[in-house]
C-alpha cells in the first residue's frame, strides 16, 4: 500500500522546473464542465435509489387522477372538460413542488459537510448550485412528460402546435429555475432537510391552491379573486393552457416571465448573501 | 524554505463569541502540525480559515505560498480537507464519490475512474467500491472521506479531528496513512482533542484554548513541561488515603491531588512507582488500584495554563477512573 509520490517537501533546488502556478479562478468552460459533473452527481443517485423516480411520478399521477375523477364533474361539468382545464394547473403546481428538491438537496449537503468539501476544491464557486439546479431541471422535465402522458391517456388533447408545446416546456423550465432561488434560500436557512419539507409545503400549498390552477376564479370571494389574478401560479397555469390547448398566451407568458425575473432579483441576492454568511 | 502553512494573529468572531483570538501557527513543509485543544477551543474555526472556507476578521494566513483571502482558488488547488463530519455523498457509491471529485478537478472519465480505483484500493475499500456510502461503517466513511481529499494529490492536508468517534483499530489505520503521506512529503495539519494522537503523529504541537495559542513545541517539550506521566493510587481502605498522600508526596517531591479516594502525583522518573509500592507495603497499605499513565490533555492544560481545559473537568476525570475500575 503506497500513497502517491508528490514533489512537495523536497528542496526546490531538486525540482527540474518550478511547476506553473495554479490558476487564479475557474474559467467559464471549467464552470460549465463542473456544473455538468454536479448535475451528474445529483442524478446518478437515482440509479441506486430508483424509488426516487417513483416519487417523481406517483405524486403527479395521483393528483391528476384525484382531481379529474373527484372534482372534475363538479367543477368542470365533466371529467373530460375539467382535464382540459386542470392539466395546465397541475403541471404548474407540480413544478413548484419539485423546486423543494433543490432545497432539500442543498440542506443535506450543508448538513453532511459535503458542501464544505466542494468549497475546499479549486472549482467555480457557483458550480455546486448550478449543477444541482441543472439536475433538478431534468427532474422537472421527467415529471412534466409523465404528467402529459397520463393526461393524454385520460383524454387530454393537445390542440396547439409542437412548437407551442416546446414553448410550454421552455417557459416552465425558465420559471422554475428562477423560482429555485427561493428554494436555495430556504435550503441554506433551514439547514435541515426535514424542516425544508415542512416550510416548503407550508408556503407552496396555499400558493398553488390559491390560484386558478384547479378551479375557475368566478366562485371565489372578491378578496381572493384579487390575489388569484396576480398569483404567479395562475399566470403560469394560464400560459401553459394557452400553449397546450389554446387561448390567450402572450400576456400570461410575459406575466410569468416577469414573476420569474422578480423572484430571481429578490431571492437570488438573498440566497447568495445567506450562502456567504451562513456557511 | 517558507513554511507550508503560516497563520498570523487570526481573529474570528461569531456574534458575541470569539472563536479565534489572535491565533498564530506555522508548519514546515513535509511535517505534521498537531493542533491540540478541548472542544470549542477554536480548532475547527482555524482549520476552516486555513482551508479558505471562512474569512478571518483579522490577521493573515498563507498556505502553500498563497494568501488564503486574496488567492483562495490557488490555495484550494494545493490543499485537501477532511472535516470532522465526513463530507461524502451518502447516496453515491465509493467509486462515484471519488470519480465526482476527480471529474470536478478536470480529470477525464477514464483517468478519474482509474484514480478512484487506485485510491479505493489503497484505503481497503475495493470490495465496497460499488456500494452506496450510506451502507458504510463509520470507519469506512472516514477512509472514503480521506481518500476523497487525496484525489487531487494535495501538497497540504487538513485533517479536522480525523479519529473522533473511530474505534482503536480504525484509528491506528488512519495514523498509518498519515505517516505514509508525510513520508511522501505532504504537509499535514491535524486537529485533535487527544494528547496521545498529537504525540503519535505530530512533529510540532500547538495547544490552543479559547481561540488563542497557549503553548507550542515538540511533543516531548510539552510532555516535559506538563509533567509527563502520572502515578495514580487508590487504597483498598479509604481511611488510608491520608497515609498514601503523605508517602507519595514525600517520594515524588510534590503535592499529590486527591479525587475522592484516588491519589494522583506527577511521576518525574521511573523509580517513583517501585519506591512508592515498597514504602506502602512496609506500612501495610494495600492498593485497590495502581496506575502509571500518561498525563491527560486536562493535566497538560493544567500544567501549561494553570487551569482546567474544560470547566468542571476534574469531576470528569473522576468518572473516567470509576469506569476504568469496573
Amino acid at each position: 500500500m503506497t500513497l502517491d509520490r508528490t514533489l512537495a517537501g523536497r528542496p526546490a533546488a531538486d525540482l527540474p522546473a518550478a511547476p506553473p502556478p495554479p490558476s487564479r479562478r475557474a474559467t467559464p468552460a471549467q464552470w460549465a464542465s463542473q456544473s455538468l459533473t454536479m448535475a451528474w452527481r445529483s442524478l446518478v443517485q437515482i440509479k441506486h435509489n430508483p424509488s426516487e423516480l417513483l416519487d417523481l411520478s406517483i405524486q403527479p399521477i395521483m393528483f391528476v387522477l384525484l382531481f379529474t375523477f373527484v372534482f372534475g364533474g363538479a367543477i368542470g361539468g365533466s371529467t373530460d372538460a375539467y382535464l382540459q382545464f386542470s392539466l395546465g394547473g397541475l403541471i404548474a403546481q407540480n413544478a413548484l413542488f419539485l423546486t423543494v428538491y433543490t432545497a432539500t438537496g442543498l440542506a443535506t449537503d450543508l448538513q453532511k459537510g459535503t458542501f464544505d468539501r466542494f468549497r475546499s476544491l479549486p472549482i467555480a464557486r457557483s458550480a455546486p448550485l448550478s449543477g444541482r439546479i441543472m439536475g433538478d431541471v431534468v427532474r422537472q422535465l421527467w415529471s412534466l412528460v409523465v404528467l402529459l402522458a397520463v393526461g393524454v391517456a385520460l383524454g387530454f388533447r393537445i390542440t396547439t402546435s409542437p412548437l407551442a408545446v416546446l414553448a410550454a416546456f421552455g417557459l416552465l423550465v425558465a420559471f422554475t429555475v428562477a423560482f429555485s432561488w427561493t428554494s436555495v434560500l430556504l435550503g441554506v436557512l433551514a439547514r435541515d432537510p426535514e424542516k425544508v419539507q415542512i416550510y416548503g409545503f407550508t408556503v407552496l400549498f396555499p400558493l398553488t391552491f390559491a390560484s386558478n390552477a384547479f378551479a375557475p376564479t368566478q366562485t371565489m370571494p372578491d378578496w381572493l379573486q384579487a390575489w388569484v389574478s396576480i398569483n404567479p401560479v395562475t399566470r403560469l397555469a394560464d400560459a401553459l393552457r394557452g400553449l397546450l390547448v389554446g387561448g390567450p398566451v402572450a400576456a400570461n407568458v410575459v406575466a410569468t416571465l416577469l414573476w420569474g425575473v422578480a423572484f430571481a432579483a429578490v431571492f437570488g441576492p438573498l440566497a447568495v448573501w445567506a450562502l456567504r454568511t451562513r456557511v | 524554505m517558507p513554511p507550508a502553512i503560516e497563520a498570523d494573529g487570526l481573529v474570528k468572531r461569531f456574534g458575541a463569541t470569539t472563536a479565534l483570538a489572535g491565533a498564530s501557527l506555522s508548519a514546515a513543509e513535509g511535517t505534521v502540525l498537531g493542533v491540540l485543544g478541548p472542544n470549542g477551543a477554536g480548532k475547527t474555526t482555524a482549520t476552516r480559515v486555513l482551508a479558505t472556507l471562512l474569512a478571518p476578521d483579522e490577521g493573515r494566513a498563507v498556505v502553500g505560498g498563497y494568501n488564503v483571502i486574496t488567492e483562495p482558488h490557488r490555495v484550494r488547488s494545493l490543499i485537501g480537507l477532511t472535516g470532522q463530519y465526513a463530507g461524502v455523498d451518502e447516496a453515491l457509491t465509493g467509486t462515484e464519490n471519488l470519480v465526482l471529485i476527480a471529474r470536478l478537478l478536470g480529470q477525464g472519465r477514464a483517468a478519474a475512474k482509474a484514480r478512484a480505483a487506485d485510491l479505493l484500493g489503497q484505503f481497503g475499500l475495493s470490495d465496497a467500491a460499488g456500494r452506496a456510502a450510506r451502507t458504510y461503517s463509520g470507519g469506512m466513511r472516514r477512509r472514503l472521506d480521506l481518500a476523497a481529499s487525496l484525489v487531487g494529490r494535495p501538497r497540504i492536508l487538513f485533517l479536522d479531528e480525523p479519529t473522533t468517534g473511530l474505534d482503536p483499530a480504525s484509528r491506528n489505520e488512519l495514523w498509518g496513512m498519515v505517516r505514509r503521506l508525510t513520508d511522501d512529503g505532504v504537509t499535514v495539519l491535524l486537529t485533535t482533542q487527544y494528547l496521545e494522537e498529537a504525540d503519535q503523529l505530530a512533529d510540532d504541537i500547538v495547544v490552543i484554548d479559547r481561540g488563542a495559542v497557549v503553548a507550542t513545541g515538540t511533543p516531548d517539550d510539552l510532555k516535559a513541561r506538563a509533567g509527563g506521566a502520572v502515578l495514580q493510587m487508590r487504597p483498598t481502605d479509604p481511611g488510608q488515603v491520608a497515609v498514601v498522600t503523605r508517602i507519595a508526596g514525600e517520594l515524588a517531591g510534590s503535592t499529590p491531588t486527591v479525587d475522592q479516594d484516588t491519589v494522583s502525583v506527577p511521576a518525574g522518573d521511573d523509580a517513583l512507582m517501585p519506591a512508592v509500592v515498597r514504602r506502602l507495603d512496609d506500612v501495610g497499605v494495600r492498593l485497590a488500584e495502581l496506575t502509571l499513565r500518561r498525563a491527560t490533555l486536562d493535566e497538560v492544560f493544567l500544567a501549561l495554563t494553570g487551569r482546567h481545559a474544560v470547566p468542571g473537568s476534574s469531576t470528569d476525570s473522576d468518572s473516567t477512573t470509576d469506569r476504568e475500575l469496573v
